[in-house]
């Protein structure tokens, strides 16, 4: 049989060697980044003033962090962002799982759920700043909205996703509608469900700084404004690079938890699917 | 025991109108071991569904103990044929046994840390409680969906064609299984098999289907010893002759006839096996 356990075998090792040989080459390249906007704006091909060097970023960056108002600033950022996302996923979990179980429900609203969903996170601006102003309310409004419809959509797939024989099974052993929630729907979604909160993450992201930039809700965003307006362009190139970098650890987080909890499903157990 | 009466089955939809069983009849007494043969496609599947509760009949009807079945009656287990799929994979071995078991409300927790540690035994799996489904070979893991039905202690197991998907030396093995936890357990099997050996092997009765639209073809009582090994069960004569007549009612019902009735048609004797 090819379903045979292999996990810790030589391909495993072989993978994770490889994947240190990657890590060393992206390293690299980032390194070969970094040195080429050190070396753009002192070449002269660019103007300091459109894109410093890499050195004045870095010396921003860390007058950045000795700033106690940053360090307030990327706690409203990330207040928002989680606070966001974790409605968002907690309402779209909740509302995947009713549509997919209450019988011609998911029928119904399917229209309305393709009809809401391409709708840009950003064209509700407008009405956040009406009903909230600048408080932090007008993100998650924005975070929320973007993020519900990535989470929703995995929900619904996931639950579609659900094998007629372990469904058969689950209901011929007696299991009730809770019960084959939570030990058939729910592990059978839970891939799709990863990875929808992990777009959302992402999501999220945008539309928290998108908000703070555009509303002024206070936060990163608003800091990079201020930064643009007062001419501090190091500064500004500092307090992007370190939106990316939240970037960048909240998708690792993300992958870290998917592989913890889907230990079992095939995209994670490192083996040939028969 | 239990009681399939007029039994009916027709799929509609997309247009179409697929009578899967005409009209079946027939019973099971407590403790009895039945095989259920017919040539594929002959609805053996919507048979086992509807017994199980999992579909309902168009017309007929299942009576377990006297009641009426309407949905998954308690007390009955299905092993289902796609042994990768019935089994969860998310769940260890151990918790797939266990699962079931949980929705007794009556059952404690220790009671079913010990029906599972038995049932796993019984099978041959002690070893194994620990791995997930997959980190088995075929014929281990449909030992762990036997496992979750013995431990689920029903009074009626109900069995869809569990050995089709293993191989020849795993099968036989599995079919001495299923005889042994039969005798041990006295549980009452529905055995759903398009195998003729198979059928007349495990069975103590053995209920020939026709093909579609199907009938009760016919019912034959197997008279072989309780007792029963691949070795020499094979190699009896009388064996041979039962697995004979099997195969030629499921050659009689592919034509629409019946062996030895008044409408019998003329035997090609000499293509018998």
């Amino acid at each position: 049989m090819t379903r045979a356990a292999v996990n810790g075998g030589p391909s495993d090792v072989r993978r994770r060697g490889a994947g240190r040989g990657n890590a060393l080459l992206g390293l690299a390249g980032l390194c070969g980044f970094l040195a080429l906007i050190e070396a753009l704006p002192r070449l002269g091909f660019v103007s300091p003033d459109h894109l410093p060097p890499t050195s004045s970023i870095a010396a921003a960056l860390a007058e950045e962090t000795s700033d106690a108002a940053f360090w307030t600033a990327l706690g409203d950022t990330l207040t928002g962002w989680a606070l966001g996302l974790l409605i968002a996923t907690a309402a779209g979990i909740t509302a995947g799982m009713v549509i997919s179980i209450v019988p011609y429900l998911r029928e119904a609203t399917a229209s309305t759920v393709e009809f809401l969903r391409p709708i840009p996170s950003v064209a509700l601006i407008p009405l956040a700043v009406l009903l909230f102003g600048t408080d932090l309310r007008s993100t998650l409004l924005l975070v929320v909205y973007a993020a519900f419809w990535q989470v929703l959509v995995q929900v619904l797939y996931g639950v579609q996703d659900t094998d007629p024989v372990a469904e058969e099974t689950a209901r011929s052993y007696g299991l009730g509608t809770w019960a084959r929630i939570r030990h058939v729907l729910w592990p059978t979604a839970l891939p799709y469900v990863m990875t929808g909160v992990r777009l959302a993450a992402a999501v999220s992201l945008v539309l928290a700084i998108t908000a703070e930039l555009v509303i002024g809700a206070p936060g990163l965003g608003a800091r990079i404004a201020v930064a643009q307006t007062s001419h501090a362009v190091p500064d500004m190139y500092a307090l992007v690079a370190v939106t990316g970098l939240i970037g960048v650890l909240i998708n690792a987080g993300a992958r870290a938890v998917e592989r913890r909890s889907l230990a079992w499903h095939q995209s994670v157990r490192g083996e040939v699917s028969p | 025991m239990l009681d399939v009466r007029a039994l009916r089955k027709v799929y509609e939809g997309h247009g179409r109108h697929v009578e899967a069983v005409r009209d079946l009849t027939f019973s099971l007494d407590a403790g009895e071991l039945v095989c259920v043969v017919g040539p594929s496609g002959c609805g053996k599947t919507t048979l086992l569904k509807c017994v199980a509760g999992l579909l309902e009949p168009t017309s007929g009807e299942v009576v377990l103990r006297g009641q009426r079945v309407t949905g998954p009656p308690p007390g009955t287990a299905v092993v289902f044929q796609e042994y990768g799929r019935s089994l969860f994979p998310w769940m260890r071995v151990r918790d797939n046994v266990e699962l079931p078991l949980r929705q007794k409300k009556h059952v404690t927790k220790a009671r079913r840390r010990e029906l599972v540690e038995h049932a796993l035994h019984a099978v041959g799996l002690d070893d194994t409680a620990g791995a997930y489904p997959w980190q088995l070979s075929g014929g281990m893991q449909q030992r762990v969906a036997i496992a979750r039905a013995v431990a689920y202690e029903p009074e009626v197991l109900l069995m869809d064609e569990p050995f089709a998907a293993v191989d020849a030396q795993t099968r036989a093995d599995l079919e001495d299984l299923v005889r042994r936890l039969w005798q041990e357990l006295g549980v009452t099997v529905l055995f759903i098999t398009h195998d003729i050996d198979e059928a007349v092997y495990l069975g103590e009765r053995v209920v020939v289907l026709s093909s579609s639209p199907t009938v009760v073809q016919e019912q034959l009582t197997v008279d072989l010893p309780a007792r029963r090994d691949h070795l020499h069960t094979r190699a009896d004569p009388r064996f041979t002759q039962l697995r004979t007549r099997v195969y030629e009612e499921i050659q009689a019902a592919k034509r629409g006839g019946g062996v030895g009735g008044a409408v019998a048609p003329p035997q090609p004797l000499d293509k018998m096996p």
